[in-house]
């Protein structure tokens, strides 16, 4: 950490007593990644923008919102026709969420086809998905604050959830709501939780960050630094690449929000929050909706419930599930089929959550949560007997030459 | 893997289009809002209009709450009359020095006065039903503009045959369930345009739509203009930046 020189006085005087600089120049400026990251790592770095957003946009709202059951559904429209920007505020907060979301998801689908799950990053990942999990208990949480139909409908389904432990389920969910239904406690509670939930992902993505540094990143042929020549420094090259992902998702992200900021919402939390209407269709927001189709493809409450939450457990020992030592779905041609189809799998649980439980809906959902499950064994069996091709040499190697890593790697399969 | 990105792409179209289909009710016929696309604005002269049918028709049974008089600026009201408009209303204030309540004419800094004091006597008014608060209801529905339209025009006098509907209900081809409680509410030449414009049915139900999404989404003519800008602003950058990037990397080459 110590030893680096500043040639400002100042600087050098306040690194020597706490070395802010040097820790900043180390893991945001020389910082060695590997030189072949392709576009596919930006959203790293995207997600860690769309939670500053998030964070700032939240903060201001917090300012003119109220948590109080008489008063919330008011208050938000408030915020949306008197605040100065406050539209521009709530929209840019609420449609985040979703953006935030996707960054997240192809982040995290990004580490599965890469192997970045796999030794020496098992915490790396385990850190990722419980910043992943708070995110979902934040978003949550925010989504009943306006306290519309959904917000209102969707936290009674939610925490009812936890009525399924047996023994001590009712006593839980009492808990959770602060009383005897969803009310006034229970949107108090989730408005302080929603407010400090952020900041302890903030902590957890610092030591994701942490964990990433020391390990050091992936890379897309899922081999490893072999020297400094397989590496460039951080600054000026990935961040100006970091730059031009900003621009890209700050394009989409604020179309929607000027166009189409309702797109990602339903029309129903626009009605204030009635206990006696229940809405025809309960559907949590369009991030949860796999795991809804997963509770609900399960035919006995408790059962759901487990297979819900195992379905997110389950990936914390994936670095262990996943027997093959080599990273890269580019070198592992039946693993590369397989994780397709687990993407189509868990994009055809969304659509099944989304639906009415009703006829073939219900039997697609088993089937595919089925599949679900049934990857991550497969992994296990495939480590065993699949045929991977062979590995470059190092980085480098296939850059220097002039070709692409793919074209290299064809080239030594044949040799 | 191609193969497998075309039919994962197809899953997820297929997770995008069919829950519209599958709503109930007939599919609602889109109409051509001047607010629509990136530059639609809303139309101020059929604001005005609708604001004429929603003071004359719709204002005797629905409430618009959240909507203040001191808004009518946005349709292009003076101050005056926006006075004068408010004016009509009595609300409740007080207490006063005395320590009693008073009703006084509504100031343009009020909300729009309800048509009744509360949700039971709306109630009791309207044969049962609670006529809903409409300040947010082209946001509140599927479909939104192209359903309150669909709602307004899609009276039946005879329900198809085999439907019966009871007594004090109506029939309507947008609404779920096609039994409405809300009598058909629009008729030819209900109201008499100051501008001229000829007040059919369908005219009518335009421009009361065309209130109700400016009542729901005040924000929409700042929110487009301001949109186009930024974006513009934002393409400009993101091309700046990756021109920063080839150029940058170039020095690894």
């Amino acid at each position: 950490m110590s030893g680096q020189k500043f040639d400002n006085k100042i600087v050098q005087w306040v690194d020597e007593r706490l070395p802010i600089f040097s820790v900043l120049k180390e893991s945001a400026v020389d910082y060695p990644t590997p030189k072949n990251l392709n576009y596919w790592w930006n959203f790293g770095s995207l997600a860690g923008f769309m939670l500053v957003v998030m964070i700032l946009t939240g903060i201001f709202l917090a300012m003119n919102y109220a948590a109080n059951t008489a008063i919330a559904f008011g208050v938000v429209e408030h915020i949306m026709r008197d605040v100065n920007y406050g539209w521009l505020l709530r929209y840019l907060h609420m449609n985040g969420a979703s953006f935030f979301f996707i960054c997240v998801y192809i982040h995290i689908f990004r580490g599965l086809y890469y192997g970045s799950y796999k030794a020496p990053r098992e915490l790396l990942w385990a850190l990722g998905l419980l910043i992943y999990l708070v995110m979902m208990g934040t978003a949550f949480m925010g989504y009943v604050l306006p306290w519309g139909q959904m917000s209102f409908w969707g936290a009674t389904v939610i925490t009812n959830l936890f009525s399924a432990i047996p023994v001590v389920g009712d006593y839980i969910v009492t808990l959770l709501w602060g009383g005897f239904s969803v009310d006034n406690p229970t949107l108090n509670r989730f408005y302080a939780l929603h407010y400090l939930l952020p900041f302890v992902i903030f902590a957890l993505v610092f030591l994701h960050l942490v964990a990433l540094h020391t390990t050091k990143s992936n890379n897309p042929l899922g081999i490893d630094v072999t020297g400094p020549q397989d590496t460039i420094p951080f600054h000026p090259y990935y961040t100006v690449k970091d730059l031009v992902g900003i621009g890209v998702l700050l394009l989409i992200y604020l179309a929607v929000v000027f166009f189409a900021p309702n797109f990602f919402g339903e029309p129903d939390n626009y009605v204030p929050a009635n206990p006696l209407v229940t809405p025809p269709h309960i559907v949590p927001e369009w991030y949860f909706l796999p795991f809804y189709a997963i509770l609900r493809a399960i035919p006995d409450k408790l059962g759901g419930v487990l297979a819900m939450f195992g379905a997110i457990v389950i990936l914390f020992f994936l670095p262990w599930i996943d027997s093959s030592k080599v990273r890269s779905a580019k070198f592992r041609p039946i693993f590369k089929q397989i994780f397709w189809i687990f993407l189509a799998v868990c994009l055809v649980l969304g659509y099944c959550g989304s639906q009415p439980p009703e006829g073939q809906i219900v039997v697609v959902g088993r089937i595919a949560t089925a599949a679900y499950f049934l990857f991550f064994p497969l992994l296990w069996v495939l480590g065993k007997i699949e045929k991977p091709k062979p590995l470059p040499q190092s980085i480098s190697a296939p850059v220097l030459k002039g070709a692409s890593a793919g074209h290299a790697a064809q080239k030594m399969e044949k040799a | 893997m191609r193969k497998f990105l075309t039919s994962t792409f197809a899953a997820a179209l297929l997770a995008v289009a069919i829950p519209a289909a599958a709503e109930e009710g007939p599919a609602l016929e889109r109409q051509n809002w001047s607010w629509h696309g990136p530059f639609g604005q809303y139309d101020k002269a059929q604001l005005r209009r609708g604001f004429q049918v929603f003071r004359e028709i719709c204002s005797n049974c629905h409430s618009m709450k959240l909507v203040a008089y001191r808004n009518l600026g946005d349709l292009g009201f003076t101050e005056d009359e926006i006075k004068a408009i408010a004016a009509e209303k009595q609300v409740q204030d007080g207490p006063n020095d005395q320590g009693d309540m008073y009703a006084r004419p509504a100031r343009p800094s009020d909300r729009f006065v309800p048509p009744f004091p509360n949700d039971q006597a709306a109630r009791v008014a309207s044969n049962g039903a609670l006529p809903p608060d409409l300040s947010l209801m082209t946001k509140a529905r599927v479909g939104g503009p192209d359903y309150v339209y669909g709602i307004l025009t899609g009276f039946k006098d005879t329900p198809p045959e085999g439907v019966t509907i009871p007594d004090g209900m109506y029939y309507n081809t947008a609404f779920p369930g096609h039994q409405i409680a809300m009598p058909p509410p629009v008729n030819d030449d209900q109201v008499t345009y100051a501008d001229g414009t000829k007040a059919t049915k369908e005219q009518i139900s335009k421009d009361a739509v065309a209130f109700l999404n400016w009542a729901a989404e005040p924000e929409l003519d700042q929110r487009h203009s301001l949109g186009v800008k930024t974006l513009i602003f934002v393409f400009v950058m993101t091309i700046l930046f990756y021109a920063l990037k080839r150029k940058i990397w170039a020095r690894l080459h």
